[in-house]
């Protein structure tokens, strides 16, 4: 087996960026699509306050699962997040460098960056990047945010979005996730495969459509409550999150429509602009406080 | 001594089909700057990587000429009060004016002298401006809320006039001597001269010539290929986008497992070249061979990594389409349809099963057979195939592909696989009959249902492509030779579609604009008479008589125009003048009824002789009248065809 282990290459990339200055957060523990929805970035890239953080971050997309029989499909992938807001002149480079501390020759490979602009209308949120190539896979989504919950960002983040699992099938050189090793004498498919199996299963066949259905409405509600009076925005947020991994359920179910499906996502965006205009109002206050 | 001057915007990675745009519009601001300012010299040459772009001029001056200029102030006879606040005005003493007469009388007069700028100077204070003012289709701030705006982050600039840097500054970053190699092959921070910017640049790893990356593209692609018996397959949009994302391009060739052509061609082709950038080949009979080429931006693929990582991804992306195609069978078309009514195919407008049933019954109405009909019906329900899902630019084909693979009869299939066609300008229209009833309906439909409910194209706006769905609409008729009158109640769709048909006729088929205005002046509806029309024309202008009628039916159409002329043309034989009038007259009649050519010959000298000689502003109201009269019915009999006084001439 060459190139290093799945959780080699994440200890690597952590410990690279705690070297440049980003605090280590752990993955967000509600249900996210991916890395850029967790609070670590959506909320923290709001306002005018200096960031830097890295997390893994598992992401969960109810659509893809594939059972576990596609080599590249997952339903839930791991996602390695890295924000520096503001971001500093010399991204790219330290971008590059993070390549060569998981063991990539540069000088034996060939590096493009494609320009592929990032959006998230449930969010509000816009960006303009690059989706970086590697030997002609698609390695890191690379995003200079412009746009979050619908308000111009004071300081321009840097997003860098590592796909954890098709970057280490590549150093490994396998062609099936499932065949990475996780650690020496580990694969993947040993920890994951079942998880993919089951929860295939329950996407697809079992999640009762009724009972989703329920649920968005009550955490719906219960975030506009949030919204109208407590000043509690996090647990507002979490609110939107289990919205917003509801509504993919039910699409993985075949329960929406597309005709539904544009009001279903407006739905899930009033909430995250509210989210976000009233975690700007706080922040607001404070820095007057301040 | 004239100087030269080079510019280089460094910038982070710019998408590449925006480069060519936007060094064409900093040349043309950048010569205009010198202009203003008459600095002298011209832009010598622009060039581009995804990384910078480049501005050379030559032949600069130094600094601008000292200019003088005399300014007249109050008369001399309002006094000494008006000469000393004229004097203060222009910053000097009374007894530094001169006297100047003119017509009028005396003035007070001064002569103001400005010093020429420096040209550093000059280009210091307005290239940021300038360099912000390029034109991109979207742009970004990178310095936090309400800094500058570019495509991409500037990370250097290079400015130099002469040996001197021109100094200036845009978000932080100070203009300088100094470039950047490429990312990987290149050094950071290289001193450069004017003289040796391009070579430094090339021992570091960039070629700044788009030409040359061209054809160090396309020679190492002859050469990966030679002796193979393959050939590429001829791309050159892609070719284009390869060249302006790489700074030093090398060509690979790469192969992939031969049990994939199984797949239909049009899939393998589509996941090659859009998803991978790669070129596909083909074998000497033309057939698919199993076979890619890539283009790297780096020197070498020593070990071989390269084409394994691109072979790996290639793979992968294969395995998917066979999934999608073998899982999208499992459900044939005529299953789908019911399916379309959960796919929007604009809010307003409804969904694709409602569509569908519109162009079905247009396509009946155009005398469509029962395959047209049967390809009406199916020609939108592979947008709920997965492989479409993925494969967007494949709908229309994977329906077709679908419906063969369906047992559907060639006619059926064919007009699926063809219906979005053409897809561009120049691209082909469906070849069959039943192609061309399914697309034009398609597009008719898209067309008056989106005007129906107010979406209409404005400005660069148009994001339902409506235009390219009435230009397709046009030659689907013209070029399909569709013998159906266009009725359109919609004003506004008359309009844009008249804007579509002129556009055709004059830029893609090269007929001249008076010719256009000419024949459309009688268009109502069928685009075939429009084009023999316009045929017609082009030849009858080539003979000696036609420009000169043509500019007298000017004269006959501002004669009445005047005149306010609304009575028709009945005018009294027996009022005629003998002489000139009554042989017009006379000839009018002789030639009714002959072909439009030889009248036009037999006519030409009697209305030149009519105006030569006879006065139609006659004095006798009735005579007058008359006139008129008769130059309007010559002016109708014409006018069937097309409205001559169009026509520009050179009389």
């Amino acid at each position: 087996m060459s190139g290093l282990s799945f959780q080699d290459t994440v200890f690597a990339l952590k410990k690279y960026w705690s070297d440049r200055g980003c605090i280590i957060q752990e993955p967000y523990d509600v249900e996210v699509g991916a890395g850029t929805m967790a609070p670590e970035t959506f909320l923290r890239v709001l306002g005018p306050q200096p960031y830097r953080v890295a997390y893994v971050q598992p992401s969960r997309r109810p659509a893809d699962g594939r059972y576990g029989e596609n080599p590249n499909r997952l339903y839930k992938h791991q996602q390695l997040q890295v924000i520096l807001k503001p971001s500093p002149a010399d991204v790219i480079d330290q971008y590059l460098g993070s390549l060569k501390a998981i063991g990539i020759d540069l000088s034996k490979h060939d590096i493009k960056f494609e320009e592929d602009n990032w959006e998230a209308p449930t969010l509000g949120a816009w960006g303009i990047g690059w989706q970086v190539m590697l030997d002609g896979l698609e390695i890191t989504q690379f995003t200079y945010f412009q746009q979050c919950g619908g308000f111009d960002l004071e300081l321009v983040p840097a997003e860098l979005t590592y796909g954890l699992e098709r970057i280490v099938a590549f150093l490994q050189n396998v062609d099936s996730v499932y065949d990475i090793e996780w650690t020496a004498g580990v694969r993947y498919s040993e920890v994951r495969l079942i998880e993919e199996q089951q929860f295939s299963k329950y996407n697809f066949e079992l999640a009762d459509v009724a009972m989703l259905w329920k649920l968005f409405d009550l955490h719906e509600a219960e975030c506009q409550r949030l919204l109208k009076g407590a000043e509690v925005v996090l647990p507002a947020y979490d609110q939107v999150l289990k919205c917003s991994h509801i509504f993919n359920l039910l699409d993985a179910r075949g329960a929406i429509s597309v005709t539904e499906r544009v009001g279903v996502i407006g739905r899930v965006r009033r909430l995250a602009l509210g989210v976000a205009q009233m975690w700007h109002r706080l922040s607001a206050c404070e820095e007057a406080v301040a | 001594m004239s100087l030269a001057f080079l510019l280089e915007i460094g910038t982070e990675e710019i998408p590449d089909w925006m480069i060519v745009p936007a060094l064409n519009n900093l040349q043309d601001m950048f010569q205009g700057l010198l202009d203003q300012h008459a600095l002298g010299g011209k832009v010598a040459s622009t060039a581009a990587t995804p990384r910078r772009l480049v501005l050379r001029a030559k032949g600069l001056v130094e600094r601008q000429l000292d200019t003088e200029e005399l300014v007249l102030g109050p008369p001399k006879s309002v006094g000494a009060g008006a000469a000393a606040g004229f004097a203060k005005k222009m910053g000097t003493t009374p007894d530094q004016l001169k006297t100047e007469t003119t017509a009028k009388g005396e003035y007070f007069a001064f002569t103001k002298r400005t010093q020429g700028q420096a040209t550093a100077a000059i280009l210091a204070r307005e290239l940021p401006n300038l360099i912000l003012k390029i034109q991109w289709p979207k742009t970004m701030y990178w310095n936090g809320k309400g800094s500058e705006r570019f495509i991409r982050p500037i990370r250097w600039l290079v400015a130099l006039l002469g040996d001197a840097v021109v100094p200036f500054e845009i978000g932080g970053v100070h203009s300088g001597d100094t470039t950047n190699g490429h990312r990987l092959l290149g050094k950071p921070s290289i001193l450069v001269t004017i003289e040796d910017f391009e070579h430094q640049l090339k021992s570091n790893g960039v070629i700044l010539s788009a030409d040359q990356r061209r054809d160090k593209i396309e020679t190492e692609i002859a050469g990966l290929l030679a002796g193979r018996a393959l050939k590429v397959k001829p791309d050159p949009d892609l070719l284009h986008t390869l060249v302006y994302i790489t700074e030093f391009p090398t060509a690979i060739l790469g192969g992939f497992d031969s049990q994939y052509l199984e797949l239909p061609q049009e899939v393998l082709v589509t996941v090659m070249r859009h998803h991978q950038k790669y070129f596909s080949v083909e074998d000497a009979n033309g057939n698919l061979a199993p076979n890619f080429i890539a283009v790297m931006n780096t020197i070498a693929d020593p070990d071989g990594l390269v084409r394994h990582g691109n072979e790996r991804v290639l793979r992968a992306r294969f395995n998917d389409a066979r999934f999608f195609w073998q899982v999208d069978q499992k459900k044939p078309l005529a299953a789908r349809v019911e399916d379309l009514k959960n796919v929007t195919f604009q809010a307003k407008v409804g969904s694709y099963f409602q569509k569908t049933e519109r162009v079905i019954e247009l396509v009946k109405q155009l005398g469509g057979d029962k395959h047209a009909q049967r390809a009406a019906l199916l020609c939108k329900s592979d947008l709920t195939t997965d492989m479409v899902k993925e494969f967007t630019d494949l709908q229309g084909i994977v329906g077709g592909l679908y419906a063969k693979a369906q047992n559907e009869p060639n006619e059926v299939w064919r007009a699926i696989y063809e219906h979005y066609k053409p897809l561009s300008m120049d691209g082909p229209i469906p070849s069959t009959r039943e192609g061309l009833l399914v697309a034009f309906a398609d597009k008719w439909d898209t067309l008056t249902s989106c005007f129906k409910v107010g979406l209409i194209p404005t400005g660069s706006k148009d994001p339902f492509a409506l235009r390219r769905a009435a230009q397709g609409l046009v030659r689907i008729i013209v070029e399909g030779k569709l013998q159906h009158h266009i009725v359109i109640c919609d004003e506004q769709l008359r309009e844009f579609l008249r804007d579509r048909i002129e556009y055709y006729f004059r830029d893609v088929r090269g007929f001249a604009y008076d010719e256009v205005r000419a024949c459309m002046a009688t268009y109502a509806g069928n685009l075939i008479q429009l084009e023999g029309c316009l045929l017609w024309l082009q030849q009858v202008r080539q003979t000696p008589d036609f420009e000169p009628l043509a500019a007298s039916f000017k004269r006959i159409k501002n004669i009445l125009k005047q005149a306010e002329y609304k009575d028709g043309g009945t005018y009294r034989e027996d009022l005629f003048e003998p002489g000139p009038e009554s042989d017009l007259y006379q000839e009018m009649r002789r030639t009714n009824g002959q072909p439009l050519e030889s009248r036009i010959a037999a006519l030409r000298p009697k209305v030149d002789l009519f105006f030569d000689k006879v006065l139609v502003n006659a004095p006798d109201p009735n005579i007058r009248r008359n006139r008129l009269a008769l130059l309007q019915s010559l002016l109708t009999e014409f006018s069937d065809v097309a409205d001559f006084s169009e026509i520009v001439t050179e009389r």
